[in-house]
């Protein structure tokens, strides 16, 4: 679990994050949706260690990460997992060496055994067929796959994802998002997705921090934001039409 | 000049973080020598290729100017000989590379950081600068005094090609004055001043590269302003160095 208490953060006078408040539960597939500039991203990098808050606590199973030294600090990135929005697959690399790189660097596992698990995570997204080739040689939907494998390898407690479906066309996005939801399942992990596709939202999201010029303006899961009457997060989430008419059938069969 | 003043505190910060003990060195040890293979062992063939015909075109221009019937023949060897231990292999070799090697660097690294795979090592835990950096480091300053070696022969080979091919001396003759007179001393320098500007050329470079901010632009630019720092501090230290070496 991850709590984040009053957490403040600014650049240059203006104040990107003020006084957010929420918890990232265990188990659960947590999304952090906004708009552009809404803050979302400072606030994953806040939540990874990335940007240092000028307020506030982030608090990981108790543990605040922005009180720890160097060393604690270092512990705990290995129990994070992250995924990028643009997959960042060491280029020099094959897929297998990419998913074994965090394995080479922080286990003391046998080569046998580290291209053992390396595999079994590749085999865990269906990729193990690919474990040859370079980063450039395989599909975006299929890099973001690679980055998933690698970002599990070391069996972390906690993984962040930045944007998994941007650049993605619907089909491998639901095939990501699939995929998060079910590992974080198996794993147990604290996972948090910083988003702002609503098919991801609508599909997985079992915690939602909805983010608004830099305020946590709701919280709640997929099925309450139907019934929101927070005015942002509907003129948010139900910008086209499609959306629009979704919502009101989903009302009114919730009516019925 | 308040910028160049923070550039500086930046780059030392950054050296800082790269001179911290190597978290694994069994990963730093396959980096560096992947970093001999790219940064040095592919170099060799530009180094020979220019050496080679500089060390030509300095024979021929001396012979040509120095011609007078006051001057020995040999002195062209002698001259030859002085050119390419004492510059030409050392400080504009270096020079050359700055913007082969040095540009590699920044671009190499200015592109990990706008795909944000530093930012992926980071949040593994690693310490990315010592990790990316060190190994360029080692990797160059082992291999840029081989190649003062490959180019000082290449000169020399040169040299003698524009007996043999050209025809405009006898080969012995400028023999003689390759031998004349020759102090060790001299070699010594030109591994010593090589070994200083192969600091510069991968740290200058990377600090350029890793501090990227923005898309590929930057990162054109980061490869640019690597070449050129490099350079005048190459240019700046080959003076400082000769004063101090050779009084």
């Amino acid at each position: 679990m991850i709590e984040v208490k009053h957490l403040y953060k600014s650049f240059e006078d203006k104040d990107v994050l003020k006084d957010i408040n929420t918890v990232f539960h265990t188990g659960k597939t947590n999304l952090i949706i906004g708009q552009s500039g809404s803050g979302k991203t400072v606030l994953m990098k806040c939540l990874v260690g990335l940007l240092r808050p000028e307020q506030g606590e982030l608090l990981y199973d108790g543990r605040d990460i922005v009180k720890m030294n160097k060393k604690e600090r270092k512990k705990l990135r290995t129990e994070m997992g992250m995924l990028f929005q643009s997959a960042a697959l060491f280029d020099s690399m094959t897929v297998l060496e990419n998913v074994m790189f965090p394995l080479d660097m922080f286990s003391n596992m046998t080569v046998r055994d580290r291209i053992r698990r390396a595999m079994f995570c590749l085999d865990r997204v269906n990729l193990t067929d690919a474990k040859k080739k370079y980063p450039s040689e395989i599909s975006g939907g299929m890099q973001k796959r690679v980055a998933i494998a690698r970002a599990i390898a070391l069996n972390p407690k906690y993984l962040f994802c930045d944007e998994p479906n941007s650049g993605l066309d619907p089909r491998t996005s639901l095939v990501i998002d699939d995929l998060i939801h079910s590992i974080t399942h198996e794993f147990q992990m604290t996972t948090i997705i910083n988003t702002h596709d609503m098919n991801s939202v609508m599909g997985i999201g079992e915690n939602i921090a909805f983010i608004n010029h830099g305020v946590k303006d709701w919280e709640g899961t997929s099925k309450d934001v139907f019934t929101s009457d927070s005015e942002s997060l509907n003129e948010f989430v139900f910008a086209s039409d499609l959306f629009k008419k979704i919502r009101q059938a989903e009302l009114a069969s919730r009516e019925k | 000049m308040t910028k160049i003043f923070a550039s500086v505190g930046k780059y030392m910060m950054l050296m800082w973080r790269v001179f911290a003990r190597p978290e694994r060195i069994r990963m730093y040890l396959k980096q560096y020598l992947k970093e001999l293979e790219q940064l040095g062992v592919n170099s060799i063939g530009i180094v020979l290729l220019i050496s080679l015909f500089i060390g030509a075109v300095i024979t021929v221009q001396i012979k040509l100017n120095i011609e007078s019937p006051w001057m020995p023949r040999w002195t062209v060897g002698y001259v030859t000989r002085e050119i390419l231990l004492l510059e030409f292999s050392s400080a504009i070799m270096c020079l050359i590379l700055s913007g082969k090697v040095g540009s590699n660097i920044a671009s190499e690294l200015g592109t990990m950081r706008v795909t944000q795979q530093i930012d992926a090592l980071e949040i593994m835990g690693i310490n990315s600068a010592s990790y990316l950096i060190l190994p360029k480091i080692a990797a160059l300053m082992t291999m840029i005094p081989i190649l003062v070696v490959f180019s000082i022969f290449a000169g020399t080979i040169g040299a003698f090609c524009s007996c043999w091919i050209i025809g405009i001396m006898p080969a012995s003759t400028l023999e003689f004055g390759l031998q004349y007179m020759f102090v060790e001393w001299y070699v010594w320098c030109s591994f010593i001043k090589s070994f200083f500007f192969a600091f510069i050329i991968a740290s200058v470079s990377s600090y350029f590269g890793y501090t990227v901010e923005g898309g590929s632009i930057e990162v054109g630019k980061a490869s640019t302003n690597s070449v050129v720092v490099s350079s005048v501090l190459i240019l700046f230290a080959d003076l400082v160095l000769t004063k101090l070496l050779m009084g």
